[in-house]
């Protein structure tokens, strides 16, 4: 309680002009070798507000104050993002999904980041940020349209503000640069939250939306989620400099967040989020975090990666910190976690029968959409794809 | 004041002032589009009067460009993007093909996506390297996209208009080589719809069908095949995406003959779609297979043998005699 009455005095609103990040005008004092980027190394800079052992700390430039009623809902935001994964995870091996992306283990990253934006900001997702979605208000069964095959995304992006998953690694950071430059254009205040991974870092499309953000001054934040893996490479294959350092070559802030920590993850997007609004430009954050699962359903860790790797992140698990301390502060009790457990049993259920009843789209919906003001040849196509499901008699054409 | 004769850059020009004017909506961005009004000139002034926040000189960067558009599409804007020139247009493909082309059926229909990529394309101007290349097939191949070349003033204006538009995503190919060439813009009269053929002239004995810088030439073609007595019918075909396959047939239901003429390379080009679907529609009407004329399996030359490469006079009339010959 002494913590959170000492992070209660403090504005959660600063200046942008102190931060020790990565900025052009400030540099790091601690030297950092490539080595040190790796997982498991003492990370230089790493905000943290919640640490492992859920003990609430004290950062010099970032601090959040929440209600115990926030905490609870922070924690009930990750618990359900997790049950909902781990039931996406189950319905792919059940056969009802043909693929599914597991965000197991970067719920802190996801939640605090999401629950920084406000209704009016727009998120620009890879194809893992289901924690977002939910953040966003996008119902999740939505999310598994495209994992079962009935559609390639499937949802209006502008009724949550939430864009289609994106599966080209690094496209999407452009799109939310030109949406950025939209807003500015507009003279609104909104930001934009751009999601990508530590493997897309590499592309040129996210080097090029670091580039055309920093010379418009463009309200972007872009959210880099560092789990320490691209399917089987290692951060090592891609960079010799921690990510967030990149920001400066590019003019803009960097800043590397505990990706664990859901709290430092909110203090510092919604940090980064207000100085967009305030018309200051990009903000790289990267969250520092882990894929405590395999790439997709597809993929097999064991044959890249060791199980102590993951055992040492486990002990990180941004869901069981925040429990401890929530727990130890007093600001749940058990009935609040056995009503959640319930909420979560409830919402596997819905999904998994939302997924069983999802209809296969009748087989002449893949001509539709493809274009707003009409196509000679698709019409014709259609046509000639119509006469010949027809010509099946009582065949499988209706 | 309806009716100017202007050169088809400054018909343009002229169209990107309109869509400027008219909509509040329209950006036209790119490289050296502002002060400098583009390499070609095509958006000459329009800074000055329009303003940077409309008129955007963009960072080096096709993708960047191209994917910054998208996202100012899913603003609400309506981007106008030059790429350079036709051999710089790849930086951006990866965008075209697998966000500007799909986001729309992706999204269940809910997203529109109003961008228009104008590209000069095509030789003839003795340029090094990249720039004189005829990428439409690229294009064209890929559902989503539309694909459209217009091959005077009138056309430039006017197609540039029902471009930007359009809710989908236009591949503006400009004949580079044509710019200079002057003819008449009503600017209160618009030709035709977006999609549709035009003859260009009419004739009876067989049937040119081209697009964009290559219509000039057969136009040159037909009239100097009337000097021996034959009747050429040339199509413009305008766009190239979607098709308009009707006008094709009505010709060569007529004429009974074809040659299809392009700048791009003939293998698996334009030409060879229309080969396949005109033989489709017209079998019992052909009197000797589809031709085409085109550019050969090769890299584009070194400008001092363009001339060479690219289907002149010679080349297309030599088709002509073999399809008559048959």
């Amino acid at each position: 309680m002494t913590v959170e009455s000492t992070a209660a005095r403090k504005t959660t609103r600063r200046s942008s002009g102190t931060k020790r990040t990565a900025s052009a005008s400030t540099s790091t004092t601690k030297k950092t070798s490539p080595r040190a980027a790796g997982a498991g190394a003492t990370e230089p800079e790493l905000v943290q507000l919640l640490t492992p052992e859920g003990e609430r700390v004290q950062h010099p430039d970032y601090d959040i104050d929440l209600s115990a009623e926030e905490l609870r809902g922070l924690y009930r935001d990750m618990v359900l993002t997790r049950r909902f994964d781990a039931e996406a995870t189950s319905l792919q091996r059940q056969g009802e999904l043909g693929l599914w992306a597991s965000l197991l283990g970067q719920e802190a990253a996801q939640i605090g980041s999401g629950r920084a934006l406000r209704d009016d900001d727009y998120v620009f997702p890879t194809y893992r940020e289901h924690g977002v979605a939910w953040c966003r208000g996008v119902d999740p069964t939505n999310l598994l349209g495209m994992f079962r095959g009935v559609n390639n995304g499937g949802w209006d992006p502008s009724s949550n503000n939430f864009h289609l998953y994106t599966i080209v690694l690094g496209s999407q950071t452009l799109h939310a640069t030109g949406y950025a430059m939209g807003i500015a254009k507009d003279g609104a205040d909104s930001a934009v939250l751009a999601y990508f991974g530590d493997g897309a870092s590499s592309q040129g499309d996210v080097n090029e939306s670091f580039v055309f953000s920093a010379v418009y001054n463009a309200p972007v934040v872009f959210f880099c989620q560092n789990n320490q893996w691209a399917i089987s490479e290692p951060i090592e294959k891609q960079t010799r400099v921690p990510l967030y350092q990149r920001a400066r070559g590019f003019g803009f802030p960097g800043v590397r967040v505990d990706g664990n920590d859901v709290l430092a993850c909110l203090a510092v997007t919604r940090d980064a989020l207000e100085r967009a609004r305030r018309g200051e430009g990009p903000t790289l954050i990267e969250a520092f975090t882990y894929r405590m699962a395999a790439h997709t359903t597809s993929d097999d860790p064991t044959r890249y990666r060791r199980d102590a790797e993951r055992e040492a992140w486990e002990a990180k698990d941004p869901i069981q910190r925040l429990k401890v301390y929530l727990e130890n502060a007093g600001h749940a009790d058990a009935a609040f976690f056995e009503a959640l457990e319930e909420e979560s049993e409830a919402l596997g259920k819905h999904v998994r029968e939302v997924v069983r009843a999802m209809p296969v789209p009748d087989h002449m919906a893949m001509f539709d959409h493809t274009y707003a003001d009409g196509h000679a040849l698709v019409d014709e196509e259609r046509a000639e794809f119509a006469a010949y499901q027809a010509s099946f008699e009582g065949g499988e054409g209706e | 004041m309806a009716v100017q004769k202007l050169p088809l850059a400054k018909a343009l020009n002229e169209s990107l002032r309109k869509a400027l004017e008219t909509d509040p909506k329209v950006v036209v961005m790119g490289l050296d589009v502002g002060k400098l009004g583009g390499v070609f000139r095509i958006t000459d002034g329009l800074q000055k009067d329009f303003g940077e926040d409309r008129v955007v000189d963009t960072p080096l960067a096709e993708s960047g460009i191209v994917g910054t558009a998208i996202g100012l599409a899913l603003r609400g804007y309506r981007p106008v993007v030059e790429i350079q020139f036709d051999g710089f247009v790849f930086p951006a493909y990866d965008q075209i093909v697998t966000q500007l082309a799909k986001m729309r059926a992706r999204s269940l229909g809910t997203v529109k996506m109003p961008v228009v990529i104008r590209i000069p394309y095509g030789g003839g101007i003795g340029a090094v390297e990249h720039h004189s290349e005829s990428p439409e097939s690229l294009f064209a191949h890929v559902a989503g996209l539309k694909v459209v070349t217009p091959a005077n003033s009138s056309d430039a204006y006017w197609m540039l208009q029902q471009a930007i538009q359009s809710d989908d995503p236009v591949i503006f190919f400009e004949p580079k080589r044509r710019y200079w060439d002057k003819g008449e813009v009503d600017t209160e009269s618009i030709p035709g719809e977006l999609h549709k053929a035009r003859v260009a002239r009419e004739g009876t004995d067989l049937t040119l069908a081209a697009y964009g810088p290559m219509v000039k030439t057969c136009l040159e073609a037909a009239a100097a095949a009337a000097e021996e007595g034959r009747s050429i019918e040339v199509l413009d075909l305008r766009s190239i995406s979607p098709l308009d396959f009707d006008t094709i047939q009505a010709s060569v239901e007529k004429t009974g003959r074809l040659v299809v003429v392009h700048e791009a390379p003939v293998f698996f080009g334009s030409g060879a779609e229309i080969a396949a679907r005109i033989t489709e529609r017209c079998f019992y009407h052909l009197e000797a297979p589809v031709l085409r004329v085109g550019g050969y399996h090769a890299p584009y030359p070194p400008a001092r043998l363009e001339e060479e490469y690219l289907p002149g006079l010679d080349r297309v009339l030599d088709a002509v005699d073999r399809s008559l010959a048959f």
